[in-house]
């Protein structure tokens, strides 16, 4: 499972580089020992997303190391992408209704169809404190940062949790409705 | 997975008979039907959460389970005996032995200082009061709330009077623990850690704990979940 789902890699590629100039394999284990614990960024998308950067004036290249293999550019970043990075921390997420809007498409479905709308919601629920087990877990064993990712993850599973819940108590009347 | 009514299919459950086992549980109060036909099983040192809406019956079935209710039908059996065979003495005499519990407000004796609240079970029990003063300390040391060993309970925060709460309830090595929303009226950072705390130590004492609660963020320190709906049980299966 991906903890940061839909977290802009370049804003956070910029983020780093706002500490001190980086290589793009330091960009990449950096990235991965704080925020791709689930999911390991890619070393292609790493450099590929420098490369818009660079496009963008947003870094710029600030030194090139000549070694045995290929040259490795160390990349800092630029005024306009320390007014970009701003911009991005002070910009709200748009909340995700995303499961919502699939769940109740199944559980209307089950109800039109005759079956288990509760099993629907169950099978659900089951998955979701599968998911919230694992985290819990994850926390205990983690550091703070870890924690705190793991937390915002859980207050979401468990917000989910609350609508099955309620959907449930309310699947008769959705019931009588649904069937006309 | 599948949604059953069939009780416990973990894999430790299909080689070892369960510790404690409620089978087709029924228990009215007046005109009001709490439990009918609920069925849960819980292993040695594991961590069951019972969840369900307000007025599902859950908590009466953690009374069930502990002996403190008498079901209108249906059995408890607890480690193959059928403690509704028991005489009221009997047990009363296996609630002190074998059974720790922790309830939503601690319910610590106020006159008691938190130490003498967690030597009482052992007093209770038999034990002389230096050893059982001894071994309430070091409990006490456990859950980290050493440092208000002399104080009454009025005179500490919620989150520690609960911590002296599962002291109390682990001090005498129960083989089960029963927890009634043991962090129901802590803030999320108390819950949090009283449920660290509950969850480790019992499973380092290897006791099994049954966990009534409407938290997901605090059944998701359990093993797996019961759902109690109306008076009746669902077992999830776990879903990989």
């Amino acid at each position: 499972m991906c903890i940061v789902l839909g977290m802009s890699v370049a804003h956070t590629l910029l983020g780093l580089l706002e500490a001190g100039p980086r290589h793009g394999y330091e960009l990449k284990r950096t990235y991965d020992s704080r925020f791709g614990q689930d999911k390991p960024l890619p070393y292609g998308q790493v450099y590929s997303t420098l490369s818009r950067l660079l496009r963008d004036g947003l870094i710029e290249v600030a030194g090139v190391e000549n070694g045995d293999g290929p040259d490795r550019k160390r990349y800092a970043i630029t005024s306009a992408g320390i007014t970009d990075i701003g911009g991005w921390l002070r910009q709200p997420e748009r909340p995700e209704p995303y499961l919502q809007n699939t769940l109740y498409t199944k559980v209307v479905l089950a109800l039109l169809s005759g079956r288990s709308a509760e099993d629907v919601l169950d099978i659900q629920r089951a998955e979701h404190l599968r998911i919230m087990r694992e985290l819990t877990r994850r926390k205990s064993a983690g550091d703070l940062a870890d924690a705190l990712i793991c937390d915002h993850a859980l207050f979401h599973l468990e917000a989910d949790l609350r609508w099955l819940e309620l959907t449930a108590a309310r699947l008769d009347a959705l019931a009588g409705e649904v069937r006309g | 997975m599948t949604a059953t009514s069939t009780p416990t299919t973990t894999p430790t459950s299909q080689q070892l008979r369960p510790l404690l086992a409620a089978d087709q549980l029924r228990k009215s109060f007046g005109p009001t039907d709490a439990l009918v036909g609920a069925s849960m099983s819980v292993h040695a040192g594991e961590v069951v959460a019972v969840m369900g809406p307000s007025g599902s019956g859950k908590s009466t079935m953690l009374h069930c389970l502990a002996g403190i209710v008498p079901p209108d039908g249906g059995t408890v059996r607890y480690a193959g005996t059928d403690i509704g065979a028991l005489s009221d003495g009997q047990r009363s005499a296996l609630r002190r032995t074998d059974f720790g519990f922790v309830f939503q407000f601690g319910q610590l004796v106020p006159e008691l200082t938190c130490q003498e609240n967690v030597s009482l079970p052992l007093r209770l029990a038999g034990v002389p009061r230096r050893p059982a003063e001894t071994l309430a300390a070091e409990w006490l040391a456990r859950l980290e709330v050493a440092d208000v060993s002399g104080k009454r309970p009025g005179e500490v925060s919620g989150g520690q009077g609960q911590r002296v709460a599962v002291a109390r309830a682990l001090v005498g090595g129960p083989k089960v623990v029963f927890a009634d929303e043991p962090t129901g009226a802590l803030d999320s950072l108390n819950g949090e850690l009283v449920m660290n705390l509950l969850v480790t130590t019992a499973k380092e004492t290897g006791a099994a704990v049954v966990l009534v609660t409407h938290e997901p963020r605090v059944a998701a320190y359990a093993d797996r979940e019961v759902i109690v709906r109306d008076g009746r049980t669902r077992e999830l299966e776990p879903t990989r």
